[in-house]
């Protein structure tokens, strides 16, 4: 079990450092998501892995439980990620209509500002 | 040694604050901006001198304030003969400059910035002497370094000022930097910051093997300061700075400062031969040096400014011979030459303000029309040539004396050589400072025609002079001063025994030589200045620049490498360099052996993690269509919520799956904006690189990971288990923690989601008012519309499932304390069960529906919450303890409640306005894109041809 988690941690991990070097927003925006993944997935295993031993106190017994505390660090770290990504998204979306491309390198002599041309549109 | 006055601290602190004043003031006129400029030094100065006579008795007086203690640094300040000696310089010479740069200044010039620009100064030199820490020394030395590059760009309409306060700032902060580097050094070997210390412990520096390392950076910083060869060159070029402030900063105080420092530290790095050998030597090279092209100036300031530059020399070379004689020397010379240099740069600004140039070739015949002002001049530039009875005479009569007695390499002659070499030269430009200027026909061709200039603007350089001669009648006058700032340099007990006439000695006829030599140097002048000018030498500014140059031009290619704007770089740089870090750590010590059996497999484990992997694959390997990659990235969320739910994490399993939801919701309606496919353009060798960089990274990981996984740990854990439901309430431990144990956390991160969601509404807000709006309008975007965009099943089914939805929602909620759940889970079911409705129906429809505002649920999840945690003060317990009890209703069974589902509440609001708010930011684009508006919430609506139907038939 170990072997699958870790190896699935690196497989994300992985992917998404591929995806993160790629050249258009989009890509990269996935490779984010990727390695949250990845991340999340690996925050919650230093809990160590446990299985039918859920962190719900039980009056009347004395059980095994999973470590609580990572898996209530990764539950808003989940949420966090959604957030962040929206963010993301929404700054590419934005750089993607401002400038009619989603490259993600600045080209030489290329000005990241608007310029008077561009606001013809290519698509006007 | 008395201590427990705070009375240095106040007398260090007043220049700061009433550098707050002349701006104000200046509205009330410019007497009274400079009165109340005035007011702060000649307060400081009261204070000073009552704790003259204890100085002067040899007691040192220190006061001091913790205030950084682990870093060592402190608010210490002392005061002994040394400190006092400066301090009443600085303050002096401040408190007549005031009364100078009030007539000299013109009406255009903005006086209140001034006068702050010099208090400021003063401050920052008064802290340098008094500081009993080397750390708040540093400060007050960078202090002074900026604040001087405020007053010597004072004027800055002109480039040469600009050009000047840069060079200047340059030189001393890269001089202060190297010796914050030396001082630190000191602080090492000592063990201890402060300056007492520091000088008690000069053997051990001096037996230490860092000797040599910090003497040179601290000597780097005192020779930058104090304008030594070959850092002299920025003094000329800072005398663009209005008169006063050459007055101020480059005759008595800030180039002044190197050869406090130097007298500072002298019980702590004099001594020694490294000692001897650089500074006086440097000191040697710099006198003559500076003498020889002072005599070859034509700009007065010019003149004087390389004059100080030689006096400066002089000092340096004294305190370099380290004999307890050459210390009192120095002494006395430090302020003879304030008395004189101060006085002869106020002239130089005379001359300057009357006539409207300063170049000695356009001046001569002064002295009938300005008799004044020529009688101060050449009483003050006789005493820099050296002249009987003048102070000037006697000390350099002492340096004279000690460099007779001063062997260089075994050579008994070279410094006795040389330092006559250099006085004849000063003779030399003092004759022709007064010849050129003040001598000679009176001409027509002044650019203004002068005269003596009104008493203000001459009484501060007559005062000076008054003291030129005083000093050299009576030099015993200042004999108990200069024995207390002379014991303070050299640690040691100094009987200075000052008098006009030591008798017929080898320094005297040394002086005679001086002048004879000297005199006829004056006369050869014009043949000698045309040689000087015929040889070629090199121009320090053309130097400097051109070091500065290739300094900026090596930036640019270091940036433009590393930053060259291809953030695919940075990433793949950060990447590789995580990853040698993590390795070499990794590898930096031994691991034990695992102590943990590994979990069995079952199949359907076993299918799940295959279709992560094989998800993950076609992700990347489909990347360029953008659609299907999205479509692969929601099988590993459901993949990833699966095993949660394996792993025994079912709050993170129910997180996950409904994150998910939205998460894939939010790129799709991205891309509807987006183009729907990447171009392929990495070079093979470019996807190689980063896929080696990729599968590095994932190895990495992969092998952390199972290292930690077959080791145990011991963790707090345990307490919030044993803890969760007899201190929180709630049988559920991961809720209990979140809005409990760790309730701060959760409140952070809800304002985290809050802020996030604002901020994507304001980035909307401004995309739609910016000319992306205009290209939004101009696409066209119908050919990707379904023909069937709200079909009837759907709106039907969804709207049934709505109160369904809300109920599960709540459901989740409530029970989320004990069970799995809690307000994060139930903030995005609730948010799906909407998003539902406007997939369904329409962004139009469900909007037209929605009653609330998104902000105000957000606004408001996170006021309950904030609210919730002030409740404990009411109970007087810390911010968000929470509290819980039991209620017992018939026929309900026992009902338990905690004041945490009140938080709960708030991190619910919080997380459902939140989402709300950023999907329906990006549905706003839709709309704005010219989509249509469905008001009906189905394209084919059976009631409505129901009800037509009925309408035609009546």
């Amino acid at each position: 079990m170990e072997v699958l988690v870790a190896s699935a941690i690196g497989v994300l991990t992985a992917g998404g450092v591929y995806m993160i070097l790629r050249m258009r927003a989009f890509p990269v925006i996935i490779g984010v998501s990727l390695l949250s993944y990845a991340v999340n997935v690996f925050l919650f295993s230093t809990g160590r892995l446990a299985v039918d031993a859920p962190p719900i106190w039980q009056k009347y017994a004395d059980v095994p439980y999973s470590d609580p505390l990572p898996q209530a660090l990764v539950l808003t770290a989940i949420v966090i990620s959604f957030g962040m990504t929206a963010v993301l998204v929404m700054i590419a979306l934005g750089a993607y209509l401002e400038a009619d491309h989603d490259r993600i390198n600045i080209r030489d002599g290329e000005d990241d500002g608007d310029e008077p041309s561009e606001e013809k549109g290519q698509d006007a | 040694m008395t201590d427990g006055t705070s009375l240095l601290a106040i007398i260090a602190l007043l220049p700061f604050l009433g550098a707050l004043v002349p701006g104000v003031m200046i509205r009330a006129g410019r007497n009274a901006c400079a009165s109340f400029t005035a007011v702060p030094t000649i307060l400081a100065l009261i204070l000073l001198g009552t704790q003259t006579p204890a100085v002067l008795r040899g007691e040192v007086i220190q006061t001091s304030f913790e205030w950084l203690p682990t870093l060592g640094l402190s608010v210490s300040f002392f005061l002994d003969g040394l400190g006092m000696l400066f301090a009443f310089m600085i303050l002096g010479v401040g408190l007549l400059i005031t009364l100078y740069a009030r007539f000299y200044l013109s009406s255009a010039d903005p006086m209140g910035q001034f006068y702050t620009y010099l208090l400021l100064f003063q401050g920052a030199m008064l802290g340098i002497v008094l500081s009993d820490n080397i750390l708040l020394l540093l400060i007050f030395w960078e202090l002074t370094s900026l604040s001087s590059f405020l007053l010597i760009g004072f004027w800055k309409h002109l480039p040469e000022g600009r050009q000047g306060a840069r060079m200047a700032l340059t030189v001393t902060g890269a001089g202060g930097l190297a010796m914050i580097a030396g001082m630190l050094i000191l602080g090492n070997i000592v063990g201890s910051y402060n300056l007492t210390d520091i000088l008690a412990g000069g053997d051990a520096i001096k037996a230490s093997e860092w000797y040599m390392p910090a003497l040179i950076l601290i000597l780097i910083g005192a020779f930058t300061k104090s304008a030594q060869f070959p850092f002299h060159f920025w003094l000329p070029h800072a005398m663009a700075a209005p008169t006063p402030v050459s007055a101020y900063l480059h005759s008595a105080t800030m180039v002044k400062a190197g050869v406090f420092l130097m007298a500072r530290m002298w019980p702590a790095l004099a001594g020694t031969e490294a000692w001897f050998y650089i500074v006086a030597t440097t000191g040697l090279v710099t006198m003559v040096i500076g003498a020889l092209i002072a005599l070859f100036k034509d700009d007065l300031k010019a003149l004087l400014a390389f004059s100080t530059v030689s006096h400066l020399g002089l000092l340096t070379m004294l305190l370099g011979f380290g004999t307890k004689a050459a210390a009192i020397a120095a002494v006395f010379h430090i302020i003879n030459h304030l008395t004189f240099k101060a006085a002869l740069f106020m002239t130089a600004g005379i001359v300057d303000h009357e006539a409207h140039t300063r170049d000695i070739k356009r001046l001569g015949g002064l002295a009938k029309l300005m008799p004044i002002t020529a009688v101060i001049g050449t009483i003050t530039a006789l005493s820099m040539a050296g002249t009987i009875p003048l102070n000037g005479f006697i000390s350099k009569e002492m340096m004279l004396e000690e460099a007779a007695h001063t062997t260089w390499m075994n050579n008994p002659w070279l410094v006795p050589v040389l330092a006559t070499f250099g006085a004849c030269l000063s003779v030399a430009y003092s004759f022709r400072f007064i010849f050129h200027v003040f001598g000679g026909k009176v001409r027509d061709d002044y650019p203004s025609t002068p005269h003596d200039p009104p008493f203000g603007l001459y009484a501060a350089p007559a005062l000076l002079t008054v003291f030129v001669v005083l000093l050299g009648v009576m030099p015993h006058l200042a004999e108990p001063m200069v024995m207390a700032a002379a014991n303070a340099v050299t640690g040691q007990e100094t009987h200075p025994h000052l008098v006009l006439w030591h008798g017929v000695t080898p320094a005297l006829w040394m002086s005679v030589i001086a002048f004879t030599v000297g005199g006829v140097l004056y006369a050869l002048h014009g043949q000698a200045n045309r040689i000087w000018l015929a040889v070629p030498r090199p121009e320090a500014k053309v130097i400097f620049d051109w070091v500065i140059a290739q300094c900026v031009g090596f930036a640019k290619w270091a940036s433009e490498i590393t930053h060259n704007g291809a953030i695919s770089r940075y990433l793949a740089i950060f990447v590789s360099a995580t990853l040698v870090l993590g390795y070499m750590a990794f590898r930096s010590g031994p691991i034990a052996p695992p102590t943990r059996e590994m979990l069995p497999v079952p199949f359907p484990v076993l299918i799940g993690w295959a279709i992560l992997v094989v998800a993950t694959l076609l992700v990347v390997m489909n990347h360029h269509r953008r659609f299907l990659a999205l479509v692969f990235i929601s099988m590993i969320g459901l993949a990833i919520s699966g095993g949660f739910v394996y792993l025994s994490a079912p709050d993170l399993a129910l997180t996950q799956i409904s994150v998910e939801t939205v998460t894939i919701m939010l790129l799709l309606l991205a891309l509807h904006f987006m183009p729907k496919t990447s171009p392929r353009e990495s070079s093979m060798a470019l996807r190689s690189r980063d896929a080696g960089i990729a599968i590095a990274a994932g190895v990495g990981v992969a092998a952390l990971t199972m290292a930690f996984l077959m080791r145990d740990f011991d963790s707090i854990s345990a307490f919030h288990l044993a803890n969760s439901y007899t201190g929180g309430g709630g049988t559920n431990v991961v809720n209990v923690i979140l809005v409990d144990f760790r309730g701060y956390d959760t409140y952070g991160e809800i304002i985290v989601l809050g802020i996030a969601g604002l901020t994507i509404y304001a980035l909307m807000d401004a995309l739609l008012r910016g000319p992306a709006a205009k290209r939004l309008r101009a696409r066209d975007y119908s050919q990707d519309r379904s023909r069937d965009r709200h079909p009837l099943m759907m709106v039907v089914a969804t709207r049934a499932m709505l109160p369904i939805a809300m109920l599960v929602g709540v459901y989740i909620f409530l029970r989320g304390h004990n069970q799995p759940g809690g307000g994060f889970i139930a903030g995005l079911v609730i948010s799906i069960a909407f998003l539902m409705q406007y997939m369904a129906s329409g962004f139009a429809w469900a909007q037209l529906r929605q009653k609330v505002e998104y902000h105000k649920l957000l606004g408001w999840g996170v006021v309950i919450a904030g609210f919730t945690g002030v409740g404990a003060w009411f109970a007087g317990k810390p911010f968000l303890t929470s509290a819980y009890g039991y209620i017992h209703w018939h026929p309900i069974e026992e009902f338990e409640w905690a004041t945490a589902i009140a938080f709960d509440l708030g991190v619910f609001l919080a997380v459902l306005g939140a989402v709300m708010l950023m999907l329906y930011s990006l549905s706003r684009i839709a709309r704005f894109a010219g989509e249509t508006i469905n008001i009906d919430p189905m394209d084919h609506d059976p009631s409505a041809d129901a009800e037509m139907t009925e309408a035609e038939e009546t």
